[in-house]
């Protein structure tokens, strides 16, 4: 399918989403709808690194985090259009991927996983210390008075923000697959030093996926704190978002851009229904059996079922 | 005409071990060399220092005129010199042809952007002439050691090089496959490429080389004629044991 014809269809797809969200009119849906598509960008943003390119982060917290703490910034110096404020969100933590890639250049599998969790914890302790945004307080962040659309309904229109954003990062994702730069990342992910032997430029590939995953990451963050109204540092550096973001392309399938929608959707309805039936505490339990439970039976997640 | 391959001096050790000692070496465009020493003798260093996979801490590699100090491993493929691996080393997610598929985008688009028009197409060619044109969507793991082998060069091959290093691609392979190998290198001689052979099977080594390089503990100890190199006192004690 050529990617005009594949984002046209992203396109009414997201649509349809929305159709149906409007239909069945409750605040609640799109409340908790927002969360999974939050998690469709981070999972997918996650795969660019993880996936496609083999570098496994552990850091998607800080990246997150940093998108919602721009926000936060923007908030109080020069409030402007959300979207706006996700592309500034985006670009910081875009460049925090950069610097990452650039400092762990040298490391490579658990080494590099264990670089990015250092990284988010030393980004956590600097927003925590850093009194501008809240500190370890937190920050109360009062929404705007009236959302741009639907009569006002902010969380209609922090839902349809987040759908948009999902049909780009699954659009670029999708796109980068196939192309040039995909196979580059793969031949990455297989054996780095085959791939420089076969012209790949790995650092400048590398440094590429780590920016693209980690500016997504800060996109899908900027409007955390629009979302929650109140941001703090032990909620927005969560090790809940990286555990969550991880199982997701893990339980969907890391080879393809789909696995990751499928984790995503699978495994944030499943938690978001287990916080209302249940208990929200219920949610991470299940993210850890799913993920045990995959791992044995299908450690190349549910899109391997479809493969050979 | 200056050497299309022009080594100096060059000289690797890891921590105390010296692996390569004061190599000097040349290679006119258009040459067969063959490269042989006993095991642990410094040819694979000595090919990962060609092709930038290790960095030389003394001495210089100049390659069409050009000096290589510093520059990355993908940097010298996209120059025109390439190496397959010792140990095959395929990128085994993909398919046989889409392994190809690599040095075709990076290397050879890199020279000339319209060079990759019909990469399909390329690629089956390439796996025609070793021999796995039927196994172009299996994958890596479904080959044996030995087709592993001819699918390491014929990646090394994709990047269309000047020069070639072949590290050992016909170890492990029947006297009819060691002779169509041959035959392909001696073929992609005629068409213009300078190829390094390193090999154990002297045979193949002989029926190949116009000169051949002797390295022994990471010393060159002979550089010429094959049929006199092999007859030579220290080769023999070299390889044999006095």
């Amino acid at each position: 399918m050529r990617n005009t014809t594949f984002i046209l269809l992203l396109i009414l797809v997201a649509g349809a989403v929305f159709g149906i969200a409007r239909l069945i009119n409750n605040a609640y849906v799109f409340f908790a709808g927002y969360v999974v598509l939050q998690y469709v960008v981070l999972a997918t943003a996650w795969n660019i690194l993880g996936g496609y390119t083999g570098y496994v982060n552990f850091g998607i917290a800080a990246f997150f985090a940093m998108g919602a703490y721009t926000t936060v910034v923007l908030h109080k110096i020069a409030p402007m259009p959300l979207p706006l404020m996700m592309l500034i969100g985006g670009g910081v933590s875009g460049v925090i991927g950069l610097g990452t890639g650039y400092l762990t250049l040298r490391l490579r599998g658990t080494y590099f996983a264990i670089a990015t969790l250092a990284m988010a914890v030393v980004v956590q302790t600097l927003i925590t210390n850093w009194s501008f945004v809240g500190g370890s307080r937190g920050a109360y962040i009062v929404r705007p008075a009236e959302a741009p659309f639907f009569a006002g309904d902010y969380i209609q229109y922090l839902f349809l923000v987040m759908l948009g954003l999902s049909v780009i990062s699954v659009a670029i994702a999708r796109a980068i697959e196939h192309s040039r730069l995909g196979y580059g990342f793969a031949a990455i992910r297989d054996d780095e030093g085959a791939a420089e032997a076969s012209g790949v430029p790995t650092l400048r590939l590398k440094l590429i996926a780590t920016a693209l995953s980690g500016g997504f990451m800060g996109m899908a963050g900027a409007p955390l704190p629009y979302y929650v109204t109140y941001l703090d540092p032990a909620s927005g550096f969560s090790l809940s978002y990286a555990v969550n973001t991880i199982a997701m392309p893990l339980i969907g399938g890391t080879e393809s851009w789909f696995g990751p929608i499928i984790g995503a959707v699978l495994l944030g309805t499943l938690q978001q229904v287990a916080t209302v039936t249940i208990s929200s505490a219920l949610s991470l339990l299940i993210v850890g059996l799913l993920l045990v439970a995959f791992v044995i039976a299908a450690p190349k997640g549910i899109l391997g079922w479809f493969k050979r | 005409m200056s050497p299309l391959l022009e080594v100096s001096g060059l000289g690797k050790r890891f921590g105390g071990f010296v692996a390569l000692a004061d190599v000097d070496l040349t290679v006119a465009e258009g040459e067969r060399l063959g490269l042989i020493g006993p095991n642990g003798s410094g040819k694979s260093t000595l090919v990962n220092c060609l092709s930038g996979t290790l960095h030389n801490e003394t001495g210089q590699v100049r390659f069409a005129g050009q000096l290589l100090n510093g520059l990355s491993a993908h940097q010298r493929t996209r120059l025109g010199m390439a190496r397959s691996f010792q140990l095959p080393r395929p990128f085994s997610t993909m398919t046989l042809s889409e392994n190809l598929r690599i040095p075709l985008l990076y290397a050879v688009r890199s020279r000339d952007k319209a060079a990759t028009a019909d990469i399909d197409a390329r690629c089956l060619v390439l796996l025609e002439m070793v021999g796995l044109a039927d196994k172009a969507a299996r994958l890596p793991g479904d080959l044996t050691q030995i087709e592993m082998r001819k699918l390491e060069l014929a990646r090394a091959m994709a990047a269309e090089p000047r020069l070639l290093i072949a590290d050992e691609v016909m170890a492990g392979l029947s006297h009819q496959e060691v002779d169509d190998i041959l035959a392909l290198l001696l073929r992609l001689n005629v068409e213009g490429m300078t190829i390094i052979l390193i090999e154990h099977i002297m045979r193949a080594v002989l029926a190949f080389s116009q000169r051949l390089v002797v390295l022994v503990a990471g010393r060159k100890i002979a550089d010429g004629d094959p049929q006199a190199i092999v007859r030579q006192p220290d080769v023999v004690q070299a390889y044999l044991g006095s």
